[in-house]
């Protein structure tokens, strides 16, 4: 599989998350959160211009609830 | 409970002019004939007997509708000897199926669970009777102290989960089993079977086993006698709420619902019909002509879920029975995921306001909201059930929703319920 045809996707662990948002603050452009604090991901491939963000914000998961899974892309 | 006349559909739960079929090792030996499974791995046996029940189309009875063979395919796979859990929690208040099957027929869930273990190479055989059961538990245990005495067959135990509603979910079970703790687990890739003690899981419900217990003795193609092309074969269900005789019966798949129902005499007119169970999803009784399989359910907006069908009598309040579901699954979360924590307490309160006619402006709005906002969030699919039974109340009950609304409850809001709860509802102050 060649590097292009990798596709990084966020995903947030529900059972580990307790809602303290740090995602929503260092992400806005891909989570925000519900009426009770817990993020709502959009499940879309991360842009490039996106992916050093949605990497600091995983790593920055107090409840390390907040994954960035490698995908091969179907397009 | 029972009909009074042998069907031709009855084929898991035998009955005569005097009730059920007795339950023993002799009855069900006289009924279906010997079953010889062979006692270590026999690759031609398992070969011939995967193929009947491949052919057969058999999907699973326990609400996910996986076709059976398929599963058996994922678990051997890995290589590793399996476990074979039977999965008899039955968490669904409106599901007596599982449960009548174990007192009437327990010896068709055994052999279809050593048919199981046979085919898949497993050496032992869990069965799971939720902790509140103990008629159930002690009918299995009584069948297998019959089968001991006749010798041969795999280890068996019984085990004894809590009886909650998501104790069930198979992540759950296996969670239990595994390390007591009956909360369902996240799994991102659901094509890798659960495991047990570094094993495999092979987990069927119960009557999905009884069925190839069947299907291994008469064969795929007498299997398909009954039922569709689509969705072949007989399948139990549990009728309850307003019809005189309310009971687990076996019917042919593609029977139409209102045939089903007639078979258990509502008690008058028909207001909605719960289809599923509580995390499922309501039919207008304008469609009862669906045919009770699979597709043509999911079609006019309803599932067949674990076999339950709900008569809500046309005198009853559709929002406000769907209201005291909300709640009552609410209080069977495992606590384990802030959508399914905050969200269905917030949707049921909604709908507790909606039911009594006291909302504001902004409830429907805020309810379909929530209802966007939960689906899809939890770690198991408990939540999602929730919604899918709330967006099809707004849906069904559209008219009574708009009086409802505006301040004009219907006039069945205030009436008792048909539905049964294992205890008692927590309800809210001002609550219908």
């Amino acid at each position: 599989m060649s590097r292009a045809a990798v596709r990084l996707r966020l995903r947030v662990d529900p059972v580990a998350c307790d809602a303290y948002g740090f995602c929503a603050e260092l992400l806005p452009e891909r989570v925000t959160l519900d009426e009770w604090g817990y993020p709502v991901v959009d499940g879309r491939p991360v842009e490039a211009n996106l992916v050093d963000l949605a990497t600091r914000a995983a790593a920055e998961c107090p409840r390390r609830a907040l994954h960035l899974d490698r995908v091969a892309a179907s397009a | 409970m029972t009909t009074a006349t042998l069907h031709r559909t009855e084929r898991l739960l035998r009955t005569g002019p005097d009730g059920p079929a007795d339950p023993g090792l002799a009855t069900h030996l006289a009924l279906h004939g010997p079953l010889t499974v062979p006692p270590r791995d026999d690759r031609e046996w398992s070969h011939a007997v995967w193929a009947e029940v491949n052919r057969s189309g058999l999907t699973g009875r326990g609400g996910g509708g996986f076709p059976a063979a398929a599963k058996w395919d994922a678990v051997t796979r890995s290589g590793r000897r399996p476990v074979v859990v039977v999965n008899a929690m039955e968490g669904e208040p409106a599901s007596a199926k599982d449960r009548s099957l174990l007192a009437w027929s327990p010896h068709l869930v055994l052999d279809g669970a050593e048919v199981a273990a046979a085919l898949s190479g497993a050496r032992e055989i869990v069965v799971c009777v939720a902790d509140d059961r103990d008629r159930t538990a002690r009918s299995v245990g009584y069948a297998l102290s019959e089968r001991a005495r006749s010798g041969g067959g795999r280890p068996v135990s019984v085990v004894r989960p809590p009886s909650r509603y998501v104790a069930g979910e198979e992540s759950a079970l296996v969670g239990w089993l595994e390390r007591g703790d009956a909360r369902p687990a996240l799994r991102v890739d659901k094509s890798v079977p659960l495991q047990l003690r570094r094993r495999p899981v092979l987990l069927h419900n119960a009557e999905t086993l009884a069925q190839v217990a069947l299907i291994a003795r008469h064969g795929a193609a007498w299997f398909r006698e009954l039922g569709t092309a689509g969705a072949p074969g007989s399948t139990l269900v549990t009728v309850s709420g307003a019809v005189r005789t309310p009971g687990v019966i076996e019917v042919e798949l593609g029977t139409p619902v209102e045939d089903l129902i007639g078979r258990t005499q509502p008690t008058g007119p028909v207001g909605a019909i719960l289809t599923g169970g509580y995390g499922g999803a309501w039919l207008h009784p304008s469609r009862a002509s669906v045919p009770f399989a699979p597709g043509p359910l999911t079609e006019a907006g309803a599932t067949i879920g674990a076999g339950i069908v709900v008569v809500v009598p046309a005198t009853s309040c559709g929002i406000a029975e769907t209201a005291r579901i909300a709640r009552y699954m609410a209080g069977e979360s495992a606590g384990q995921c802030g959508p399914c924590v905050f969200g269905l307490p917030a949707i049921a309160d909604d709908l507790e306001l909606l039911a009594v006619g006291r909302g504001d402006a902004g409830l429907l709005a805020r309810l379909q909201r929530r209802c966007g906002e939960v689906a899809g969030r939890g770690a198991c699919r408990h939540p999602d059930g929730v919604v899918r039974l709330v967006r099809s109340a707004l849906d069904v009950f559209g008219d009574d929703v708009r009086g409802h609304a505006t301040g004009h409850p219907c006039a069945g809001h205030a009436a008792p319920t048909v539905l049964q709860f294992p205890s008692a509802l927590p309800t809210r102050a001002g609550a219908a």
